[in-house]
């Protein structure tokens, strides 16, 4: 959304599609709290403050120009936001910034404790509502970009609606898609985030960065069943709370890892990668909760405090059978975030001439860890800048459009067939289950190998021609695009995971404890070379495979 | 536990079907919950929307329960019968979906290329 605004204040003529109602189909308006920028309101500070605490969190690998980029212009867009009347929350009339782990300082700004997410959704929503150059079409998939001669010159979509295949001329794409973190059985994820611009990117011909790298967000809600809230939305309550982690014999342990990491504040002791770690380790030595994570508790915090901070939604988890105040929740690592992503120069176009990409579908900026809170001014910083330079583009370049760009996607979707063919919907969960065990935040030479099993083994049974049920709405169709996608964007995590033989962030080898600087403080670059996946780093062919 | 979900299926202009599926439940799971194992387990064909699955956050699973306008990711699971039907006031598409974009955010098929035969199967 913020790409659409800021190509049509450039001048051009813009086409917002979306797989699912706009602005409501992806993890922004699912996202709960946090938003980094060094505004300075809190307490005095510098974009490169920022910066130092991205590059250190990502552990060697960021691009610092993508990483300078968001924590330069992050302050630029929050008060862009702000004067879009998000309605930040302020004190003593300033905006107030809240302190979130790996932070040198209170950088953090929020519009209320479980509700950023919605307001900056419902914000650049209304500023689309507003404007003349952006035609919004919803229930749009799209299931290719459309190339000439190598450049981008429109994209193949599916109708969900109709069923119909609808291709979409234009001088320059922008992949705005998001994240992955639905290939795994645990998410935080929306049922859009199989990792679409990826494989778009990847099919076009565009780069993958850093593929290996998928954030596990430690506190992921576990039991008892919540309902209709969010998984990760313990994070809040700790800022504000403090909140104990306890292993199942209730002993706090964040601090038999803590000297693995400096980088502590008062109420959290790790950062999210330590913290993934740590509690699995706890369930691996048998010191887990019943079932299978670690408690978070707040029963040190007196009952008038936690209302206080979180009223409306202490009912809402009453509603859930949950009271916090004597009794603790049961949290676990859950997939959140993807720190890899298309590969984009520092005006977010690929090697792809007129395809761009923005957001969490950008690899790079967080190397092997994301800071808390970098994501969403990532997303709008982005965002701005692709939208920008893809305007620039349309406005300089020729119509390139032919229809013979569009027609292997079309001629894909025409393809498809009611055949006796596996569930789709059950090879999703399947292909999930693969991911989380064998290619999770722990892996190693034999799980990932495994992965690498499974998923030929699924992309066998899954096959090249789509499935399709019914004209218009149909599951089946839209299950089996997913899977085509999800399958190809699995493979670009698990082979350069089984490369890189070391621990780093949010990759750890079973096999390969502990940091290797001497071979591995190295970004991988995933390509499809003629149906092969190429993992490179380096400019160094590690290994070529055929893509399964 | 068991929960049936007597489900109304069908397109505009047929007449409508309803099916009733038994679903295993852990309680505190949600009508959605319910939906996307029937999807798995026996019809990967019915259709509903649902985008943020959990965080009542997408708003997309929007249906009638039971007579009553709902989200399918917050009512929960019951023993016995849960009815299920599409918003009465807005347009079917299939099975539980219907048309809620607001009408700006639609495809005017008029104003786009579509190939003479673009129906996809
Ligand atoms: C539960 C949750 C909480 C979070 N909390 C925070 C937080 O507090 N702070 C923070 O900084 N970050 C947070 N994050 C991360 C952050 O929200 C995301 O990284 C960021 O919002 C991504 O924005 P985006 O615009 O790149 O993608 P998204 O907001 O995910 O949007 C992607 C859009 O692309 C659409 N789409 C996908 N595939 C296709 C296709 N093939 N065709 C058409 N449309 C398609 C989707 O429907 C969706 O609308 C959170 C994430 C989650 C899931």
């Amino acid at each position: 959304m913020y790409a659409a605004l800021e190509a049509e204040r450039a001048g051009a003529s813009v086409i917002l599609a979306d797989r699912s109602l706009i602005g409501r189909g992806g993890a922004t308006v699912m996202a709960q709290m946090t938003v980094a920028a060094a505004l300075g309101e809190q307490t005095p500070d510098h974009w490169e403050n920022h910066l130092a605490d991205t590059l250190a969190a990502g552990r060697g690998l960021c691009d610092e120009r993508l990483a300078a980029l968001v924590c330069e212009d992050g302050p630029r867009r929050i008060r862009q936001m702000d004067s879009w009347k998000i309605g930040w929350a302020r004190e003593d009339n300033h905006i107030k910034q809240a302190q979130a782990p790996g932070h040198d300082r209170p950088r953090c700004v929020y519009v209320d404790f479980l509700s950023t997410g919605p307001a900056v959704s419902r914000t650049l929503r209304t500023r689309l509502n507003g404007s003349s150059g952006v035609r919004r079409i919803g229930d749009l998939a799209i299931v290719d970009i459309a190339l000439h001669d190598g450049e981008a010159v429109g994209a193949t979509a599916l109708h969900l609606t109709t069923g119909r295949a609808v291709t979409i001329a234009a001088k320059a794409v922008v992949i705005a898609t998001g994240g992955l973190t639905r290939l795994y059985s645990r998410n935080s994820a929306s049922s859009n985030m199989g990792g679409d611009g990826y494989a778009l990117a990847l099919r076009a011909g565009a780069e993958l960065i850093d593929m290996e790298f998928v954030q596990f967000f430690p506190i992921g809600h576990l039991a008892p069943r919540l309902v209709g809230m969010d998984p990760i939305m313990w994070d809040p309550f700790r800022y504000k709370l403090g909140g104990k982690l306890l292993n199942g014999e209730m002993r706090e342990f964040e601090g038999d890892y803590a000297t693995r990491d400096q980088r502590s504040d008062g109420k959290y002791v790790l950062t999210r990668d330590l913290a993934t770690y740590a509690i699995s380790k706890e369930v691996e030595a048998g010191r887990g909760s019943p079932a299978g994570g670690a408690y978070l508790s707040f029963r040190h915090v007196p009952e008038v405090e936690i209302r206080r901070a979180f009223g409306p939604v202490v009912d809402r988890l009453a509603a859930n059978g949950i009271d916090l105040a004597r009794q603790p929740v049961e949290v676990s690592p859950i997939a959140h975030y993807h720190m890899g992503g298309i590969r984009v120069d520092d005006k977010l176009e690929t090697r792809v001439p007129g395809l761009y990409a923005c957001g969490e579908a950008v690899g790079g900026a967080n190397g092997a860890n994301r800071l808390s809170g970098n994501a969403i001014t990532e997303a709008f910083v982005f965002g701005a800048r692709a939208g920008h330079s893809a305007a620039n583009r349309a406005l300089n370049t020729a119509d390139a459009w032919t229809a013979e760009a569009a027609r292997p996607a079309v001629d894909l979707l025409r393809s498809a067939k009611r055949r006796d063919a596996p569930n789709m919907a059950a090879s999703v969960l399947e292909l999930q289950g693969l991911m989380s065990e064998k290619a999770g935040p722990f892996r190693s030479e034999a799980s990932l190998r495994e992965a690498v099993g499974g998923l030929e083994r699924l992309t066998r049974e899954v096959g090249e021609t789509p499935v399709s049920s019914a004209n218009g709405f149909d599951p089946v169709l839209v299950d089996s695009l997913d899977l085509r996608n999800m399958l190809l964007v699995a493979q670009s995590v698990v082979f350069p995971a089984l490369a890189r033989t070391e621990s780093r962030g949010a990759h750890q080898r079973e096999d390969y404890p502990g940091l290797d600087e001497g071979a591995w403080r190295i970004n991988q670059i995933v390509a499809l070379t003629e149906g092969r996946i190429d993992v490179r780093q380096s400019g160094r062919l590690l290994q070529g495979r055929d893509a399964i | 536990m068991k929960a049936t979900l007597a489900i109304q299926r069908g397109i505009p202009g047929e007449a409508p079907l309803v099916q009733s599926f038994d679903v295993t439940f852990e309680p505190g799971q949600s009508v959605l919950d319910g939906l996307r194992v029937l999807r798995r387990e026996s019809d990967p064909s019915l259709a509903f929307r649902f985008a943020c699955i959990n965080a009542n956050a997408c708003k997309e699973c929007m249906m009638l329960i039971d007579g009553k306008v709902d989200y399918a990711c917050t009512v929960r699971l019951k023993e016995g019968v849960t009815t299920l039907a599409p918003l009465p006031k807005k347009a079917l598409i299939r099975d539980l979906v219907t048309e809620i974009a607001p009408p700006d955010e639609r495809l005017q098929l008029s104003s786009f290329s579509i190939p003479q035969d673009g129906a996809v199967s």
